[in-house]
């Protein structure tokens, strides 16, 4: 579809905003519906809407075949990553609240251990999202059908 | 009258799986999937659980569509049907899948269907998913993990480790495409 103007005009219009709604999604996965799982998919359909308008070659410049890799397997090391982190600080695995460390027995011991417990679900959220957008993008890049085959 | 708002899209629902089922047209019956997933968000909003809904509309009616149609680029976009010079036994074949097939959806559906005679009512406190842990998310997760969504509480606080395995899952489905669509580079 590389020759229609409509189309390549409305997808660049779109597609910067269809990415901001999904990093609004993964950033307010706590108080509204959705989250990384979502956030993700969302970026994932806007790089997939970019290949369709623009084509394969010019979607795989955009991202390359070595970041959509990267970023699959970064996803799911940057979760385990935080589950080690929380063993190392002390807490069992995925056990946000080891972050507050001493502050979680101080004068302001709910606050810690929630901010603790918020940064711990902010860095899976992210990784779930990066994770699930590079896979979505793999997977569409490399079933669909190429100009050449 | 507020019946109404609620059967229509299960009514609709019903139409978009026979027309999906009937469709000769592959890229139509995709299509067709698709409505049928934002209409299936319809329903799960109607019954407040948006976070279901939100998946349902972002992964059902988007992605899936798109990677089925994806995936119908590298296939042929009818259904197969044998041709007319076949006559006898091949033919008979394909009269019996369809039959066949036919039959096991029914059994199924009925498997189903009796199945929910013993469903507790919608919404009844007293169902068994209700009164084990349940009770406790709502009531403590505010204070416990400090997130006011409690669906984002079990998901990311008290059942970590299942997202866990769930992104694992999804990392394994990349690398498993990868290992086996991408092309070798030629030298």
């Amino acid at each position: 579809m590389k020759e229609h103007i409509v189309i390549r005009t409305v997808s660049r219009l779109l597609i910067p905003f269809i990415q901001l709604f999904a990093l609004y999604v993964i950033a307010h996965g706590d108080i509204s519906p959705g989250g990384g799982f979502q956030g993700g998919v969302i970026i994932g359909a806007s790089v997939i809407l970019y290949v369709i308008s623009f084509g394969m070659e010019d979607g795989r410049r955009r991202v390359s075949e070595s970041i959509s890799d990267f970023m699959n397997s970064a996803g799911v090391f940057l979760f385990a990553g935080i589950g080690v982190l929380c063993i190392l600080a002390g807490g069992a695995y995925l056990e946000y609240t080891a972050f507050a460390g001493k502050a979680a027995h101080g004068e302001h011991a709910e606050h810690a251990l929630h901010l603790a417990s918020h940064l711990g679900i902010y860095g899976i959220e992210i990784g779930v999202g990066i994770t699930v957008a590079a896979v979505m993008m793999t997977i569409f890049f490399e079933t669909a059908r190429h100009e050449d085959d | 009258m507020m019946e109404v708002i609620y059967i229509l899209p299960l009514l609709f629902l019903v139409a978009c799986a026979l027309t999906a089922v009937l469709m000769k047209d592959l890229l139509g019956a995709t299509i067709i999937l698709g409505a049928y997933s934002l209409i299936m968000a319809v329903v799960w909003t109607m019954l407040n659980a948006v976070d279901v809904a939100f998946t349902e509309a972002s992964v059902g009616a988007g992605i899936t569509t798109v990677l089925m149609v994806a995936a119908l680029s590298r296939t042929v976009r009818g259904e197969y049907e044998p041709p007319h010079e076949a006559r006898g036994w091949k033919r008979k074949r394909f009269s019996i899948t369809k039959v066949s097939g036919f039959f096991v959806v029914v059994l199924t559906a009925a498997a189903m269907i009796y199945g929910t005679m013993d469903m507790p009512d919608f919404g009844d406190p007293n169902a068994p998913a209700n009164l084990h842990v349940a009770r406790r998310y709502i009531e403590e997760s505010r204070h416990e993990t400090g997130v006011p969504n409690f669906v984002t509480a079990v998901l990311a606080s008290y059942r970590g480790y299942d997202t866990l395995g769930e992104t694992t899952v999804i990392f394994t489905a990349g690398m498993s495409v990868i290992l086996l669509l991408r092309r070798i580079r030629r030298e």
